[in-house]
């Protein structure tokens, strides 16, 4: 039995504890912002926030998420959330929308780690694959939450 | 407004066929209800624009070839149904929007529905003449645009004239404003819920040629800035693709498929894997092993036991993708190939031998996966002793799926459900439905709701790729310095894919002869963004710059001389020149390429700004310039995402992305292997779409086939040499430094 919390909401996963936490969030939380690319830790798809650290989670088994935090795309929130997602509207930055959740979580990650990215460290941080090829609109838009981010606070 | 209301409700459904949904055709509410308006509902507007040949199969007191576009409820929200499936190309939102339009709706109360899976009435003939209901080709805004300015504008009529009666005025006193109609001369005004609350549908609708469809320069949602409807769930996480269905009591699937296609299970495990925890089924199926167990992670673990025994017959075992260009090579060669021919003009043996210089080159295409990111699944259903079927999926072409799923379970079309989702990316994998169709056997044999779902890796072991293809070029060019003949023979996989763009619809050159070979390697193949356009631009558009280099002509000049006789195709190559730096100035140790492409009816001509890392022999492109023209365009900004996107995908495949084949068998497995462009190598990139007031086409593909050649012409400004096999990765670019000359 392992206990975590995810978006807030203390969970119970009583299943094999080397399921991948991604599954767990997906099958047994029912969350299904969180998406599966690839499996293998190349896509970004299923990154989530595990305990304050961008986390692919495909790669990470349930056990390791024992009393830690998992934020999702449903549950992120604060300013560099609200203004993250704001930013992708106004930049229409979704296609097919499929990666689009991994690619918020890791701009997220980004924005409280660098308030102010450079495209340099946009490229160092945003490694996850959009096969629409959204990419410019990503950092059109990570700009933009920088910008209104600083604004925010 | 919720994005989500594209899907059927919000988030998971509460049961098989049990989806909240306004949206028509789900779970046994039949079209029928629907046209006559289900509870809660003043009025149900059922009309539109007929479809030719179509016919409406029930709906009585309904005629024949109407369909029904609209629905208006007394609140006023305007209800369109979206025929077409979106996976990222904006076509959900473009169709509406030309709806709501013609009939003058207030976009803010405009809700989006999917329409039924009925191709009569909700289809196109496009493509193969008949209706289908098929997303493919950048054709959707391009089919239906005329057909449903008319019905917006028959909306707009019905809604007048009852607007007339309830005022007791004179139609031709009325006009509309968004979401209500005038009576200019009493200032009186009805909003489109309250005509709609009392409204009747006239026994006959005005036709075409009665309607007055607004000129283009009253259009207010079209060709204006209008935020895409699936957007705001695609941000949230809520927007719902098909892997993200639950059902009560659904299993999950996996399929070990053959290894080499066409191959079949022979023997394997089954007591064994049907022992392990969790699983509840092992299926034997034509091409694989079927695992159907309680959740996801368990099927996964189980397939790792699983050991088949496979059958070594399928054609395919015979393949190598490495030696199968020098076989094509030699079978191009042979004077009695049994070549097809593709297009011809002129008389090629006269220009042969009238020609002052014959130039030659050979350009080779790998295979190349879809990569869409959502890997292939789906969610299928069966209930009842005279089985229905119903399927949960994001598909291209719904409507054939629909008919296969009947075929396969033996019962009649109208058992088969099709919930449409989301597509997390298509490309032209999602046009084909063997998934689909898998996802029904493992129900039907599990005897419980099924989510098949394949893994990255089956998504490219068991692939359809682009095919791989050779492209034998020669073009004679007379004393004058004219190209006066043009030969080119594709050698390649799958007749109706690899032949595609291998003509030259606007280049001025009077002798042609253009032919296919067609090989046969049993690999499965499958149309991939652009299709054949991407592997013969390549070759066309390189073949014209080396023929430019070796006359020591100017590239962009001999490409105004070959499209004299199209002004169109002559703006979009200016404004292109125009809107870069070619032929201006280039930064020191990078080099700028052009290349010129239809597809289909869309024009564009692209500069790409390139430079090479010397130490990994890899090439960087720094900034892209592209003019396109396709028409009047719908969503503006949307056609320049679409843009954006196929440049990257362009690049992406012209650089990196190789499938190679062993004995039938595919190396590569994941993205390590299978590397797709990232972030950091994206260049920034300028699109100029031209201004214009013909008929929409296509947007999707057509900014993706000049990006390979525009490369390896920029290349070969660049370093001296020519690149001659796609995609230029770090090995073919040694090669080609290695070239001691041109082919040519
Ligand atoms: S699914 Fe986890 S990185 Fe791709
Ligand atoms: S938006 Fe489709 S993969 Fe990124």
């Amino acid at each position: 039995m392992i206990e975590f919390t995810i978006n807030g909401q203390a969970t119970v996963f009583k299943g094999d504890p080397e399921t991948p936490l991604l599954w767990v969030i997906r099958d047994s939380a029912g969350l299904k912002g969180t998406k599966f690319g690839c499996g293998v830790g190349q896509c970004g798809a299923c990154s989530v926030h595990l305990s304050g650290n961008l986390t692919r989670s495909c790669l990470i088994p349930a056990s390791a998420a024992a009393g830690m935090s998992v934020v999702t795309i449903e549950g992120i929130e604060g300013i560099a959330g609200r203004a993250v997602q704001a930013a992708w509207i106004e930049e229409s930055v979704p296609q097919c929308g499929y990666c689009q959740s991994g690619m918020i979580m890791a701009a997220v990650d980004l924005l409280h780690r660098n308030p102010t990215p450079t495209d340099a460290d946009i490229n160092r941080a945003m490694t996850n694959l959009c096969r629409c090829g959204t990419y410019g609109r990503v950092r059109a838009a990570i700009h933009r939450a920088a910008a209104a981010g600083g604004q925010a606070s | 407004m919720k994005a989500s209301e594209l899907s059927c409700g919000t988030g998971v459904p509460s049961g098989i066929g049990a989806c909240e949904s306004s949206a028509p055709a789900y779970s046994g509410i039949s079209r029928r209800r629907f046209l006559q308006g289900s509870a809660g509902l003043s009025f149900a507007l059922a009309l539109g624009a007929a479809p030719s040949g179509g016919s409406a199969k029930e709906g009585a007191g309904i005629g024949a070839g109407i369909s029904a576009w609209v629905r208006i409820d007394a609140a006023g929200v305007v209800t369109i149904y979206n025929p077409v499936a979106e996976m990222g190309q904006g076509s959900s939102t473009a169709l509406p929007l030309i709806v709501a339009e013609e009939m003058d709706a207030d976009w803010d109360k405009v809700a989006i529905a999917y329409s039924p899976i009925e191709p009569d009435i909700y289809g196109h003939d496009a493509i193969h003449g008949r209706m289908m209901m098929l997303t493919v080709g950048s054709f959707s805004v391009e089919a239906y645009f005329d057909r449903l300015r008319i019905a917006g504008a028959q909306v707009r009529h019905v809604l007048l004239v009852n607007a007339a009666e309830q005022l007791g005025v004179a139609l031709a006193s009325l006009s509309t404003t968004p979401g209500a109609v005038l009576h200019p001369a009493s200032g009186r005004r009805l909003g489109y819920g309250e005509i709609a609350q009392h409204a009747k549908v006239p026994q006959a609708l005005p036709e075409a040629q009665e309607l007055r469809l607004k000129p283009v320069g009253e259009f207010r949602l079209i060709g204006k800035s209008i935020l895409r409807r699936d957007l705001r769930g695609k941000v949230d996480g809520s927007a719902e693709f098909a892997i993200d269905v639950d059902l009560p009591g659904m299993q999950f699937g996996m399929i070990q498929r053959a290894p080499v296609a066409g191959s079949s299970p022979l023997a394997f495990n089954r007591e064994v894997i049907a022992a392990l925890p969790d699983i509840s089924a092992v299926i034997p199926l034509d091409h694989g092993v079927g695992i159907v167990g309680k959740n996801l992670p368990a099927v996964m673990k189980a397939r790792q036991q699983l050991q088949v025994e496979w059958s070594k017959d399928a054609p395919a075992e015979k393949f190598d993708s490495d030696t199968a260009f020098e076989h094509y090579a030699s079978e191009a060669a042979k004077g009695d190939a049994p070549v097809k021919r593709v297009d011809s003009k002129g008389d090629i043996a006269a220009a042969d031998a009238s020609a002052a210089a014959i130039y030659r080159a050979d350009y080779l295409n790998d295979f190349v996966y879809h990569a869409q990111m959502e890997p292939l699944n789906a969610v299928a259903a069966l209930s009842g002793d005279v089985p229905r079927a119903e399927l949960w999926i994001g598909s291209q072409f719904p409507s054939g799926l629909r008919a296969e799923v009947a075929t396969l379970l033996g019962i009649d079309i109208a058992k088969v459900t099709i919930h449409a989702r989301y597509l997390g990316g298509g490309f032209g994998r999602r046009s084909w439905h063997d998934f689909g169709l898998e996802a029904v056997q493992l129900a039907q044999q599990a005897k419980v709701p099924v989510k098949l779902v394949w893994s990255r890796e089956d998504d490219i072991r068991n692939g359809m790729f682009r095919p791989m293809s050779l492209q034998r070029m020669e073009a004679g060019v007379d004393a004058d310095g004219n190209i006066t003949g043009w030969r080119h023979r594709v050698v390649g996989d799958n007749a109706s894919i690899v032949a595609t763009g291998a003509k030259i619809p606007f280049y001025a050159i009077p002798n042609q002869a253009i032919d296919l070979l067609e090989m046969r390697s049993g690999m499965k193949t499958k149309h991939w963004r652009s299709v054949g356009y991407a592997p013969n631009k390549f070759a066309i558009e390189s073949f014209i710059d080396e023929i430019a280099t070796a006359r020591k002509e100017d590239p962009y000049q001999l490409r105004r001389k070959l499209l004299r006789d199209s002004p169109r195709a002559l703006k979009v190559l200016d404004e292109a020149v125009d809107m870069s730096p070619y032929g201006k100035e280039t930064a020191p140790g990078r080099a700028l390429g052009l290349a010129f492409s239809e597809h289909q009816k869309s024009l564009t001509a692209g500069v790409v700004e390139i430079s090479l890392v010397e130490d990994t022999a890899r090439i960087r492109v720094h900034r892209v310039w592209l003019a396109v023209d396709a028409g009047i365009i719908v969503q503006p900004d949307n056609a320049i995402a679409q843009m954006e996107g196929a440049i990257i995908q362009g690049i992406s495949s012209a650089l990196l992305e190789t499938v190679s084949v062993k004995s039938g068998a595919v190396h590569q497995s994941n993205f390590g292997d299978y590397e797709i462009l990232r972030m950091a190598d994206t260049p920034e990139i300028a699109i100029r779409m031209i201004a214009s007031e013909a008929p929409p086409t296509g947007i999707g593909e057509i900014g993706l086939p000049f990006t390979g050649p525009a490369i390896a012409n920029a290349f070969a400004a660049l370093t001296g040499k020519r690149l001659r096999h796609m995609p230029f990765n770090s090995s073919n670019i040694k090669l080609a430094m290695l070239d001691d000359g041109g082919a040519v």
